[in-house]
């Protein structure tokens, strides 16, 4: 699945494993590999192995069996501080007994580097972060979010060509977060820099990242850019993990050129479009994401198939309607319609036709 | 803030104070809300407050007083000291007869009263020898007074009975009462009065009189008009008689005004007793400098004398000096206590701080059993534990058998490993070290693993990351440890005592022997306080260095 | 009608009978505290002293109270608290005339209070000279002396005092006790002054130096002590070749443990031990713990301790009636640091000298030895 090929590859990992027990694999068979410059979120739902994979390449880890290469060498044997490596923790870690200007100037200091260069550096990476009247604060004189800021200056501040963030956002609330979100995407691309982020949060994966690898039982289970991610998801977990979907399970019944004929086992027979099924008989679900299914008769797309629903339940969120349906057996429809002036507000109780086009509708693994 | 002012704003005006639903200035009732609360918070936490202070703070300020509290002597002697007052100590010569005399009715007295002795041994801690001093002196002065009270009695037999000098001397009134008083009535005894005018007329015999009487009927416990004066009456009676004041005792028509004028004139030819040389055959210690020397130094109600003595000096002519070299022994005992009290609180740390260290960074199970075997010694009697090191280390002990065997220590050349200080720093060391490793455990317990990590990935090498990180943040546990064990480890006595021999010993040593042994309770209170404003000293220097809020017990 | 008119002359019997028991004991309180030193001695007072008089009184309890060694504090301390606990206090006479001096014991009329002899010698002739302060009831005898390993001594045991500080014929550590009392005096003894004139030369500083000087040839080769079980626990671990203690502390670990341990008589400091009755008792304690003392002091019992520790009986007409040991079985008369053999040449500890001279000596002592 992942691409291991590119010869441009400035992370990479090769046949990883992880086990800390001797028993279970806690990463099995990681493959990865990432260009210069790009922003990459590791995401993923918690014990899927994303943050141990950061470990390892941090250097806080070493990996069971496999290769992991920094621009070409094996940094397996490399201790942590020699990696060069930027790091940004999940609570920020900042020293407590230091002032904001001495965490900066820590990294710098261990390097060696001299009073006046250090102090220029501190300067530049505070206002970069826009925090340079802070320089003299503790940390615990500062709120999450200007932590959050001085800790991806820390960070930054010696250069480091590859950044990890583990989670940098998770204790801030949402406004701050979609904030940040954006300042450091800004900052990663505009000093070039390759970051691997990792998250739980599947909004932040797709706001920020160049490219997703969606982690579940120690495996990436894909890896691509975020819209192919969402409109394209390569198996059922991605399908469910991201974003809001509806799932309807079935037979396949036969594939002809691009589509496949599905029975539902709640009755109904559809058409879907064929993903990881090959040939009939075999069990799958049918993912269909809400936005693609339309109730209107008279916007429903050419040639699309429609199944019997029953409104259960109606839900106003302001910008959509959020309408929870019966079909083909499972309560757990939902559909969600833009609030527009002609739009109608379905009523429970009321039947309804749904539909929507083959190539929306993703048959998947079962 | 006032709130006169606030009250005085105009109302209506938009400056004016803001106002709460009942219309009183919001201030003025935030502040009676607040107010309210502070008192119900206070009286919640009053009965605690009180038994702090009482069981406390009190018993330690009683303790601080008897440094420099010094009225036995007045109370003892007060007419001698009262008279010393204008003696000239510098003359070289010893006081003047007056002030025998006092003695004589002052140690009189105490005799009766039992409290002689007590002088004395407070005495002997200053002079050498006062304790027998007083000791032969109170059963001395009996025989002094009997010179009178026989040439009274061979006079005339009236004199022998307690009834006559009653009648004498007490009022009518009173008279009346203790004659129809009887003990087993158990009512309280009538309480004496004095005659009028007697006072005037037999002035010293009426004061020592009262004395008595008050000694016999509140002391004693004994019926005054049955019980026969004391020898002290005798000599008092014949100083009034042959006094300046003698003449107006023809004008007594009382009771026995025939005796007393018959007293009167057979009292000028008595024998007379000089009470210097009295004393100076009791003892001729009285009649040489230094004991005089001494009550006078120590006549006021306070004294520095127990401070000077706990710094190794003592009060002499020209103010306080210092002591001579075969008797100080304070300052050094001062010196090693703050010095091996900083030894074993030094090799706490080293010891203490692996552990902290492998107990905070371990899964909360096993630091949990870990930690019972920390606090195993706590379980077990001090006492048993300190004579446990007695046989590990001493010569034919356990460690010293091992390093013979290992042949690392020749068999006649074991080494000293207790009775000196090496004793009692390994076994204090022992017992105080969980006093470090508490605290140190939960301040390390609290400093995320991600300090370290961040700090490496900084670029720190272990050691930096360690260093630059983990141990400052961790100083507030070696602080709170360090006091703790430091000052323990300056009152600990009972390890010092048993593994410490003559060098290992500590000045709460000291302090326990004056408490217990000596009775020196002064000097005990006066080694307390100094340790104590040692410790105080440090603690301030501590905060001006370290800061005190730079100590930690934990999260 | 006959039967009740027995009944009623029983019944006042019985009254009459419990009216004169109230009469005689009426003013007694029922409980006692008792204060002694612990360990075998205490055993043996309760045994010799305690039980018997209690199977005399049913109805009346006593209670041990392990506190002599700190009793002269602690009685200090009750006494200005105002609440005296303890009835009756077992100390040494040297506590026991602190004690007095500070008013903290009871002045003893001896003749009135305690038991004449069995041929009506009064008591204050009985126990004689042993009556060294006003409020001082003698008990026992005791001595301090040197105990000796020997299997460490070679072929010549130690016969006299001064081998003690004879490094050269016995060498090996000493164990001495951590206060100049008997030190002192030892030092001085073997330092070439007469034994008369021992106290006379110590009394000055020049002979308090003398006394330092004479301990420091020796002073690298001794461990101190400040517990009585000391000495007996370096003697047995081979700690030390010699070292004094009280004379029961090493009888028990010569005769009751079998230890290769022998006593060396000479010189030995006599001292007393006994009781005291707190001042300021209520007055039923008084006549209780005055009827408890009567009978404990008397001429059997303080024969009858000594079956059970060796040490010697204060009274004079006790001596003949020093029987066997309660245990062991052995004649407990040879034993006695009263025995003739023992005593030939014995040393008597001055009570007066040591209650002027021990702040002074102690503070010089004690410089001394933080040297």
């Amino acid at each position: 699945m992942a691409d291991t090929s590119a010869t441009n590859a400035f992370v990479e990992f090769e046949r990883v494993q992880k086990s800390y027990d001797g028993e279970n694999l806690v990463v099995k068979d990681l493959n990865l590999s990432m260009p210069k410059g790009e922003f990459l979120t590791m995401l993923g739902p918690s014990g899927s192995g994303k943050t141990t994979c950061l470990m390892m390449l941090a250097g806080f880890e070493t990996a069971t069996h496999g290769d992991i290469r920094l621009d070409g060498k094996s940094i397996n044997n490399i201790p942590p501080h020699k990696r060069g490596i930027g790091m940004v923790f999940q609570n920020y870690a900042l020293f407590p007994h230091m002032t904001v200007a001495e965490n900066l100037a820590f990294p710098l200091e261990v390097r060696k580097i001299g009073k006046s260069v250090r102090e220029e550096k501190v300067k530049i990476a505070l206002d970069r972060v826009q925090m340079g009247d802070f320089g003299g604060r503790r940390p615990a004189q500062l709120s999450g979010g200007q932590q959050q800021r001085v800790a991806l200056a820390r960070a930054l501040v010696f250069e480091p060509e590859l950044v990890l963030m583990d989670e940098p956002l998770g204790a801030l609330d949402k406004q701050l977060r979609e904030t940040l979100q954006f300042e450091i995407t800004h900052l990663a691309h505009e000093l070039g820099i390759t970051v691997v982020y990792v998250t739980h949060d599947q909004t932040e994966a797709l706001t920020m990242s160049d490219r997703v690898a969606v982690f579940e039982n120690g495996r990436i289970q894909q890896l691509a850019p975020p819209d192919q991610l969402y409109e394209e998801p390569e198996n059922s977990f991605v399908a469910q993990f991201i974003g809001e979907n509806n799932t309807l399970e079935g037979v396949v019944k036969e594939i002809k050129g691009g589509t496949c004929l599905v029975q539902l086992d709640g009755g109904g027979l559809i058409e879907a479009k064929p993903i990881n099924v090959t040939q009939a008989g075999e069990r799958t679900r049918v993912s269909i994401r809400p936005e693609r299914v339309e109730f209107n008769k008279d916007r429903m797309p050419e040639g699309a198939h429609t199944l019997k629903a029953e409104v259960l339940e109606f839900v106003y969120m302001g910008d959509i309607f959020r309408t929870r349906l019966r079909v083909a057996g499972t309560d757990n429809f939902i559909i969600k319609t833009r609030n527009a002036p002609d739009q109608v507000r379905l009523q429970p109780g009321q039947q309804i036709e749904i539909g929507w086009l083959a190539e929306d509708c993703r048959a998947l693994d079962a | 803030m006032s709130d006169t002012v606030d009250a005085t704003n105009t109302p209506g005006e938009k400056s004016g104070p803001v106002l709460a639903a009942d219309g009183t200035p919001l201030k003025r009732s935030l502040r009676r809300a607040l107010r309210r609360q502070k008192m119900s918070a206070l009286l919640l936490i009053a009965p605690l407050l009180i038994f702090i202070l009482i069981t406390f703070i009190a018993p330690i300020a009683d303790m601080l007083f008897r440094s420099v509290e010094n009225e036995i002597v007045q109370d003892t002697l007060p007419r001698t000291t009262a008279i010393l007052e204008t003696w000239d100590s510098e003359s070289g010569s010893i006081p003047d007869a007056p002030v025998f005399k006092a003695l004589y009715q002052d140690i009189f007295i105490a005799q009766e009263r039992k409290l002689h002795t007590r002088l004395g041994s407070r005495l002997n801690y200053e002079l050498t020898g006062a304790s027998s001093l007083f000791r032969k002196s109170g059963r001395g002065v009996g025989d002094i007074g009997e010179v009178y009270q026989d040439q009274f009695e061979d006079m005339n037999a009236f004199w022998k009975k307690g009834e006559n000098w009653n009648d004498i001397l007490g009022s009518d009134a009173w008279l009346a009462e203790i004659k129809s008083w009887k003990k087993s009535s158990g009512q309280a005894q009538p309480p004496f009065e004095l005659r009028a005018d007697i006072a005037e007329i037999l002035p010293e015999t009426a004061a020592f009189y009262k004395i008595f009487a008050d000694f016999t009927q509140n002391e004693k416990n004994s019926n005054l008009y049955k019980k026969d004066p004391w020898e002290l009456i005798y000599s008092s009676f014949y100083d009034d008689l042959t006094g300046a004041n003698a003449a107006r005792i023809d004008t007594y028509t009382g009771p026995g005004a025939a005796e007393l004028s018959e007293a009167k004139t057979a009292a000028a030819s008595f024998e007379t007793v000089d009470y210097k040389v009295a004393f100076g055959d009791i003892d001729k210690d009285w009649v040489k400098m230094p004991i005089w020397d001494t009550i006078r130094a120590y006549s006021p109600r306070f004294t520095n004398g127990y401070f000077l003595n706990a710094v190794d000096m003592q009060k002499s002519e020209d103010g306080p000096e210092l002591r001579p070299e075969n008797q100080r022994i304070y300052y050094t005992l001062f010196m090693r206590t703050l010095f091996m009290s900083s030894v074993i609180t030094i090799s706490c740390i080293l010891l203490g701080y692996p552990v902290g260290w492998i107990l905070a960074n371990l899964p909360a199970r096993t630091a949990n059993l870990l930690m019972i075997l920390v606090l195993l010694p706590f379980w077990t009697s001090l006492l048993v534990r300190t004579s446990a090191w007695k046989v590990m280390l001493q010569q034919q002990g356990v460690v010293n058998d091992t390093l013979v065997w290992l042949g690392i220590v020749a068999d006649d050349s074991r080494l000293a490993l207790i009775n000196n200080q090496t004793g009692t720093i390994i076994a204090m060391t022992h017992i105080l070290l969980p006093f470090m490793i508490l605290p140190l455990y939960s301040v390390m317990q609290t400093i995320p693993p991600s300090y370290l990590r961040a700090a490496k990935s900084l670029g720190a090498t272990n050691w930096t990351a360690f260093w630059r990180v983990y141990f400052p943040q961790s100083v507030p546990g070696i602080g709170a440890g360090s006091i703790l064990v430091f000052i323990l480890s300056i009152g600990y006595y009972i390890t010092p005592e048993i593994v410490g021999g003559t060098t290992g010993t500590f000045i709460s040593n000291r302090i326990a022997y004056h408490i217990s042994s000596s009775l020196n309770w002064g000097l005990a209170a006066a080694l307390g306080a100094i340790l104590l404003a040692v410790v105080l000293g440090l603690y301030y220097a501590y905060d001006k260095i370290v800061g005190i809020d730079n100590v930690k017990l934990g999260g | 009608m006959k039967f009740t008119t027995t009944l009623l002359a029983t019944s006042a019997l019985i009254g009459a009978g419990t009216f004169a028991f109230a009469d005689a004991h009426g003013n007694m309180a029922n409980e006692m505290t008792l204060v002694s030193w612990g360990g075998a001695y205490q055993a043996s007072q309760d045994k010799a002293y305690l039980q018997p008089y209690l199977e005399n009184n049913p109805g009346v309890t006593g209670v041990w109270d392990e506190s002599s060694n700190e009793a002269v504090a602690k009685l200090r301390a009750m006494n200005e608290a105002g609440n005296i606990t303890w009835d009756l206090v077992d100390v040494v006479a040297a506590d026991a005339i602190r004690l007095c001096d500070e008013g903290l014991a009871m002045e003893i009329d001896a003749d009135e209070m305690l038991a004449d002899a069995p041929d009506g010698t009064p008591a204050s002739e009985d126990f004689g000279d042993l009556l060294v302060s006003d409020c001082f009831i003698p008990q026992i005898v005791y001595s301090t002396t040197f105990g000796y390993r020997t299997d460490m001594v070679g072929d010549t045991p130690p016969t006299k005092i001064c081998d003690v500080f004879d490094l050269e014929a016995y060498p090996g550590k000493r164990a001495l006790e951590k206060r100049p009392i008997n030190n002192m005096e030892w030092a001085l003894l073997c330092d070439g002054v007469a034994k008369d004139e021992v106290y006379d030369v110590l009394a000055t500083p020049e002979g308090q130096e003398k006394a330092l000087a004479k301990l420091d040839t020796i002073k690298d080769n001794v461990i101190w002590w400040s517990a009585g079980a000391d000495t007996p626990q370096l003697l047995a671990d081979g700690e030390v070749v010699m070292g004094s203690t009280y004379n029961g502390r090493l009888f028990s670990v010569i005769e009751e443990q079998k230890q290769p341990v022998a006593m060396l008589w000479d010189a030995q400091v006599f001292d007393l031990d006994g009781w005291i009755i707190p001042a300021g008792l209520p007055a039923d304690r008084l006549a209780r713990v005055k009827d408890f003392v009567k009978f404990a002091t008397d001429t059997q019992r303080l024969a009858d301790q000594s079956q059970y520790i060796s040490y010697g009986p204060a009274r004079l007409s006790s001596a003949p009636m020093v029987g066997k040991h309660a245990d062991l079985g052995i004649d407990m008369a040879p034993h006695m640091p009263t025995d003739p053999k023992n005593a030939t040449n014995t040393f008597l500890y001055n009570y007066e000298f040591w209650a002027d001279y021990r702040d002074d000596i102690d503070a010089k002592f004690q410089a001394w030895l933080a040297q």
